[in-house]
């Protein structure tokens, strides 16, 4: 092999004061693919956005080809020849193919953009790249392969030797992926160097020419991808004993408090059957855009179901809103706190209240007695603000996940969602939530755990459902359950059938 | 037991900042220097005169607060107060002479109103259609109608007593003011002390929050748009009974430019969210006190819409460096 590009010496990334990156030391090779692999929060996104200037390093260096290089912003990176192609395109659909090829690098004559040349370049280079993309296409006309395509070929338009790939594949179609495949290819003959995130094992093992893997922002291993298989993939990723977080599982009843059967949304939801008891932990494993939090959003009414059936208690239940879910007492707390769970400019009560509010109301709002049920609920979740009337945007994310359960709380659930319950929030915070997690089990409350991180709903459920695209793989009880079933499950390698 | 508990109260001034209090204070520095500046500032009939002028205004920027609070935005209201202003005096004609009359008036003003508000609000609603796209459009749509039903002619009421609610007084101050603050009151308690109002608040900070913590998102989107329609209607028919009449080319010409502005000034947030009423009572009287100086001081008419515009600029300057 030849020289390194990049040498990426003991790198430290800490948000505010938390270390999420622990000294990473790698180097990438010329015209090689380096797979990245780790589990949700393993730190692979955080290095990548390192490398490629979104994020600053709170210590480390970075040499290219031998040079330390400062990469404090995208344009740096940019200069470098660094190039991140996201996950959302930043193409301009109202545009064609090359002029977002040379968006930002237009060619000019004189004061006058020089159209001609710049059709003509960017057709050379698609030439070049074996597709058979019209320069003049416009992108809102484009699929989402052919989209890729063109940021990749932006990218190669700013002559950036150094690809990274954030999850390219979970976009494509099973044909597309053929293509995207013959692509790297194309591009590894020109020299580009390409850094590849992937939850699918299969086609890291195809595609890459060496894997790095990473686990709580700890560079694991790096192995030739010859040297490692699919197993021993899944097993750096997890490999790690449950530590003492989690509190002991408490014994649930049989009585089925809630079953869902043959829930379907066409293209997202295949056949969904499930049920949960009284006082029982179900958790939900998967990869991101599973069908978890699609599954969890159909129960509560937020989508629309094109077939299925839900009985609560054993009555069959019709959930066409939010509002018929609550009171049916289920309660979910969506994994985007900021977007869809609090208003950030209001304070602690008027969040807390906002589901509940009729119960506040006597002609009009009762301030006093919501003020004092938010107290309650401050006190009891040991809820850390400057005041009860500070802005929710003013506190801490665990703080604010703390406000977020109180407003669900509120409504007296008999039944509650919680989907990635401890996203971006410090241990500590995530202790109190497992242990207010299991006094709800003792108290008959029955909780559906939907969580990327293995860990977690391993540590917290009593029975696991797994799903992959959008349909339920696996289902794991007791003993059953350990990382590595999961992770066939969630990687499609096994299905229920065979299990 | 102390008699005052006063640290409650401290508490509570320290919540409120200055962007909160800045509308206030400016109305306060602003009859300060009115008062210096001009002699017949601050005599009772002037002051009436000031409060009358701002009322009609006002009442459609109480209603404004509702929709600008909730994400949007109505454009709709001057020509609106110029149809309902022809509609009621036709109304008022048609029944004939007598209180029966007028009451009819009010009332159908007040309902029509509403009707207008709700076709805004399902057009937007429904059709989804951005507020100001569907508000430019019937802004258009209602100027257009009053002409037609009134052949571009001023219409004039024949009832005797028509005349006596928008020029009446109680304890001598015009009836109009009377309803604007009363209104005023009602409005608040309704933003403040009802669960509609604070739906109104989280449907502006955040919809998808809101849709999700089960309020009818559009529900209340549209019912702000009944509310902005209803107060045009009362503004309406105040305005047709203190001139007996309605110019349907000239009446509420740039309205929606004021009661916005008004909104504005008053410290609530174009893009939704936050705001007071009593903040927009505020801005109406600022702009009212505004206007009456240059009149006083005797400064072209023509500068008047400069000076408003300086003004806009300023509130929505103080207003952004206390988000930041």
């Amino acid at each position: 092999m030849n020289d390194p590009i990049m040498q990426i010496r003991g790198i430290v990334k800490e948000f505010s004061g938390v270390r999420v990156l622990h000294k990473i030391t790698l180097d990438i090779y010329t015209g090689e693919v380096l797979g990245v692999l780790g589990e949700n929060g393993a730190g692979k996104s955080t290095l990548l956005k390192i490398i490629s200037g979104i994020y600053t390093k709170t210590s480390g260096s970075i040499k290219i080809d031998g040079n330390e290089v400062s990469v404090q912003s995208t344009a740096d990176a940019k200069r470098l020849g660094i190039a991140m192609i996201p996950q959302e395109f930043n193409l301009i659909s109202s545009l064609n193919v090359f002029e977002n090829i040379f968006l930002g690098n237009e060619i000019k004559k004189s004061f006058f953009l020089n159209k001609s040349e710049m059709r003509n370049k960017a057709s050379t280079l698609l030439k070049e790249l074996e597709t058979d993309l019209n320069p003049d296409a416009l992108i809102e006309n484009l699929s989402v392969a052919q989209k890729q395509m063109v940021e990749i070929a932006k990218a190669l338009v700013n002559d950036s030797r150094i690809l990274i790939m954030d999850e390219p594949t979970t976009v494509l179609t099973d044909h597309e992926v053929e293509i995207f495949f013959n692509l790297v290819e194309k591009l590894k003959q020109r020299g580009v160097t390409i850094i590849f995130i992937s939850h699918k094992l299969k086609e890291v093992k195809l595609l890459c020419d060496r894997l790095a893997i990473l686990r709580d922002g700890h560079l694991v291993s790096v192995d030739e991808v010859s040297e490692i298989d699919e197993e021993d993939m899944a097993r750096k990723m997890v490999g790690r004993e449950l530590n003492q977080i989690y509190p002991q599982r408490t014994e649930h009843t049989d009585e089925v408090v809630l079953k869902v059967t043959n829930l379907s949304i066409k293209g997202v939801l295949n056949n969904i059957n499930f049920d949960l008891k009284k006082g029982e932990v179900l958790g939900f494993a998967g990869l991101i855009g599973a069908g978890r939090t699609e599954t969890a959003e159909a129960v509560m009414g937020l989508r629309k179901k094109d077939s299925g059936e839900i009985e609560i208690n054993s009555q069959k239940v019709h959930i066409n809103s939010i509002a018929d879910a609550v009171s049916h007492n289920l309660a979910y707390l969506s994994e985007d706190r900021q977007g869809k769970g609090l208003v950030m400019n209001f304070d602690i009560p008027k969040n807390i209240t906002l589901i509940s509010l009729s119960a506040y109301v006597k002609g009009l709002i009762q301030h006093k007695k919501e003020q004092q049920v938010a107290r309650e609920y401050v006190k009891r979740f040991d809820i850390k603000a400057a005041s009860l009337h500070s802005n929710l945007a003013n506190l801490s994310g665990g703080n604010q996940q703390k406000v977020y359960l109180s407003k669900w709380m509120d409504t007296q659930p008999n039944i509650l969602i919680l989907d990635e319950p401890t996203r971006g929030i410090d241990v500590n915070t995530k202790k109190e939530i497992y242990h207010f997690i299991r006094s709800l089990t003792e108290q008959g409350v029955s909780i559906i755990v939907i969580s990327s991180e293995l860990e977690e709903v391993m540590g917290l459920s009593h029975r696991i459902m797994v799903m992959r695209s959008g349909q339920i793989m696996g289902e794991l009880t007791g003993d059953a359950i350990n990382e590595k079933e999961i992770m066939y499950y969630a990687a499609g390698l096994k299905t229920m059938s065979q299990a | 037991m102390a008699m005052f508990e006063l640290s409650p109260m401290i508490t509570r001034l320290k919540r409120l900042d200055i962007a909160t209090y800045a509308p206030f204070i400016a109305l306060l520095l602003l009859i300060l220097f009115s008062s210096i500046a001009s002699e017949h500032f601050l005599m009772p009939r002037n002051i009436t005169n000031v409060l009358r002028q701002v009322s009609y205004t006002g009442i459609i920027a109480l209603g404004m607060t509702f929709v600008i609070i909730a994400g949007g935005i109505d454009l709709s209201v001057g020509s609106m107060v110029a149809l309902v202003g022809v509609l009621s005096i036709m109304i008022i004609n048609g029944v004939g002479d007598g209180w029966w009359a007028v009451a009819m008036a009010v009332s159908s003003a007040i309902a029509l109103g509403g009707v207008f508000g709700a076709i805004n609000g399902l057009v937007i609603t429904r059709g989804k259609v951005a507020s100001f796209i569907a508000t430019l459009a019937t802004m258009s749509i209602f100027r257009s109608m009053t002409l037609y039903i009134s052949d571009a002619g001023e219409v004039v009421s024949q009832n005797q007593h028509f005349a006596d609610i928008g020029g009446g007084y109680l304890w001598a101050i015009p009836y109009p003011v009377w309803i604007f603050l009363l209104l005023a009151v009602a409005y608040h308690i309704l933003l403040k002390h009802s669960a509609f109002g604070r739906h109104v608040c989280a449907v502006g900070s955040n919809a998808k929050v809101a849709s999700y913590s089960a309020i009818k998102v559009r529900w209340v989107y549209f019912l702000t748009f009944v509310i902005a329609g209803v107060s045009v209607g009362i503004s309406a028919v105040l305005l047709a009974s203190r001139l007996n009449s309605v110019s349907p080319g000239d009446a509420g010409l740039f309205y929606e430019l004021d009661a916005i502005a008004a909104v504005v000034i008053g410290g609530t947030a174009l893009s939704g969210g936050k705001g007071t009423i009593w903040g927009t009572v505020i801005g109406a009287i600022i702009l009212g006190i505004i206007n009456n100086m240059l009149n006083l001081m005797g400064i072209s008419p023509y500068l008047q819409g400069m000076v408003k515009g300086l003004v806009i600029l300023t509130a929505v300057l103080v207003q952004f460096k206390g988000d930041r």
